[in-house]
């Protein structure tokens, strides 16, 4: 049995198996686990745009966090270009990325317009809106997907704001591969919690938000409208604020929240 | 090896007579990335476990089978398989910990104990026998991690697997915990003490010293 081991054409054949059997392995694990997983993924996006509006975070638990988001959150499908509410899609299982990387339901951004890095923006978008716990429908939060290019890699999170549609309730990420203790403080709670209360427009409904060097002067005129960079990563901050602008703006969410402004005012 | 090992030396023997962190100073990485809490190192105590163990196992069954030309790649083949289901194992089961573990689950592939026991034992014993030797290293692996992820959290957030056992003086209690020990190089320490210890405690672990120092000058006038 081992006389001719060390012959070319045993080693082929030994090698041949054993990368076929662990490939089937491999593959047949990968495959059987999926459900499970995309199912994991699904949850993590809902606790992460319940954790934005200042809900639980990781000690809700899954049940919980579930049943929340199956009462109280109404998920909107919006043209992004009018504003307008669509029906083109099931909002929920809507996926904004494939649907930006597909030239039928995208525009291509010019360089100039592309603040955000992202090449091409998606038609339509999934907005999510928390109904206050009384039943009576009215508005506590809204929050509204953002992404965007930071130092190495494309953060996603979500941005929520009270129901003036102005100010700031959370930010959060839910994948990003900036470096960790730099970039990677996004996720800092700390940093987090320095947006709650920031107001995002000026006057004119223009995004106005800043992330700033050295520290918000607090007793500034602008101290609303400002939030610290993260020590030690400039280019992720940037990218932050970068990517908020281009979700603000005419380009991201700016007609929506105009739609909804110009219904807000005529009430 | 003179005579065989019992199953029960073979298990035990790694804990604390051999631990592949302590006497062969091997995986020292990953004990300082993911032992900040207990949680964590459970988990990755628990993925490299059955990874050792079952790469030894199949190692084991096929050795007289791999051509030694190729046995490094058909072992790295076979770690990197079990590795990458265990990973998709914690990914559909443990997603909240695998987000943590991150990179480091991955990183098994590359940590020198599998691959260490696979070339030195599981090449050379049977597959039951080297089933035990994967489980023992292991489990001396886990030691080390588990004794770290206590004293870390313990100290350094004063909670034991998330719960609160030493109330933190910013809540109104009495302990201040010792920020350092949530971070990497705090391990080392522990590890070096760790070693001390065990090395007092175990005379025959002790390595003779390479060289001699030479003696003081002696003090002219």
């Amino acid at each position: 049995m081992s006389g001719n081991k060390e012959s070319t054409a045993r080693t082929l054949i030994v090698a041949l198996i054993v990368s076929l059997v662990a490939s089937v392995f491999v593959a047949g694990s990968a495959v059987i686990l999926k459900p499970v997983q995309e199912e994991n993924r699904l949850l993590d996006k809902q606790r992460s745009i319940l954790a934005v509006a200042g809900i639980g975070g990781p000690g809700v638990g899954a049940k919980e966090a579930q049943e929340i988001f199956k009462t109280r959150i109404e998920a909107e499908l919006i043209d992004l270009t009018t504003g307008e509410k669509s029906e083109a899609r099931d909002p929920l299982t809507f996926d904004a990325l494939k649907s930006a990387q597909d030239p039928a339901t995208s525009t291509a951004l010019s360089g100039a317009e592309d603040i955000a890095l992202i090449k091409r923006r998606e038609r339509y978008s999934t907005v999510y809106r928390l109904l206050k716990e009384d039943g009576s429908g009215e508005l506590e939060a809204l929050i509204l997907p953002v992404r965007g290019y930071g130092l190495w890699s494309t953060l996603h999170g979500f941005i929520a704001l009270q129901p003036d549609l102005n100010t700031v309730i959370g930010l959060g990420f839910y994948q990003h591969g900036e470096t960790p203790g730099l970039g990677g403080e996004v996720d800092n709670p700390k940093w987090k919690a320095l947006w709650r209360g920031k107001t995002l427009f000026d006057a004119n409904g223009k995004p106005n938000i800043e992330i700033v060097k050295g520290g918000v002067n607090p007793a500034g005129a602008d101290a609303a409208h400002q939030v610290d960079a993260l020590a030690g990563a400039t280019l992720t901050s940037k990218g932050v604020d970068h990517f908020l602008h281009f979700w603000l703006g005419e380009q991201g969410f700016g007609p929506y929240l105009a739609r909804l402004r110009s219904q807000q005012g005529g009430v | 090896m003179t005579k065989p090992a019992t199953t029960r030396e073979i298990l035990f023997g790694p804990i604390f007579d051999n631990n592949p962190i302590a006497l062969q100073i091997l995986g020292i990485c990953s004990a300082l990335a993911v032992t900040s809490n207990l949680n964590t190192a459970l988990v990755m105590a628990i993925a490299l476990t059955s990874v050792t163990a079952f790469s030894n196992l199949f190692i084991s069954t096929i050795r007289k089978q791999i051509p030694s030309s190729i046995r490094m790649i058909v072992q790295m083949v076979i770690i990197a398989s079990l590795v990458i289901v265990v990973d998709q194992i914690l990914r559909a089961y443990a997603f909240t910990l695998a987000k943590q573990l991150s990179v480091f689950v991955g990183l098994i592939i590359t940590n020198c104990i599998v691959m260490g026991r696979a070339e030195a034992y599981a090449m050379q014993n049977p597959p039951w026998a080297s089933f035990v030797d994967g489980i023992g290293n292991g489990l001396g692996y886990s030691l080390m991690l588990v004794a770290l992820g206590v004293v870390r959290e313990l100290l350094g957030a004063g909670k034991l697997l998330g719960y609160e056992i030493l109330p933190l003086a910013k809540d109104g209690g009495w302990y201040q915990p010792n920020g350092l020990l949530l971070l990497p190089p705090s391990a080392f320490f522990l590890i070096g003490l760790f070693i001390w210890a065990l090395r007092v405690w175990k005379k025959n672990q002790q390595e003779p010293a390479t060289f001699r120092l030479a003696p003081q000058v002696k003090e002219e006038g």
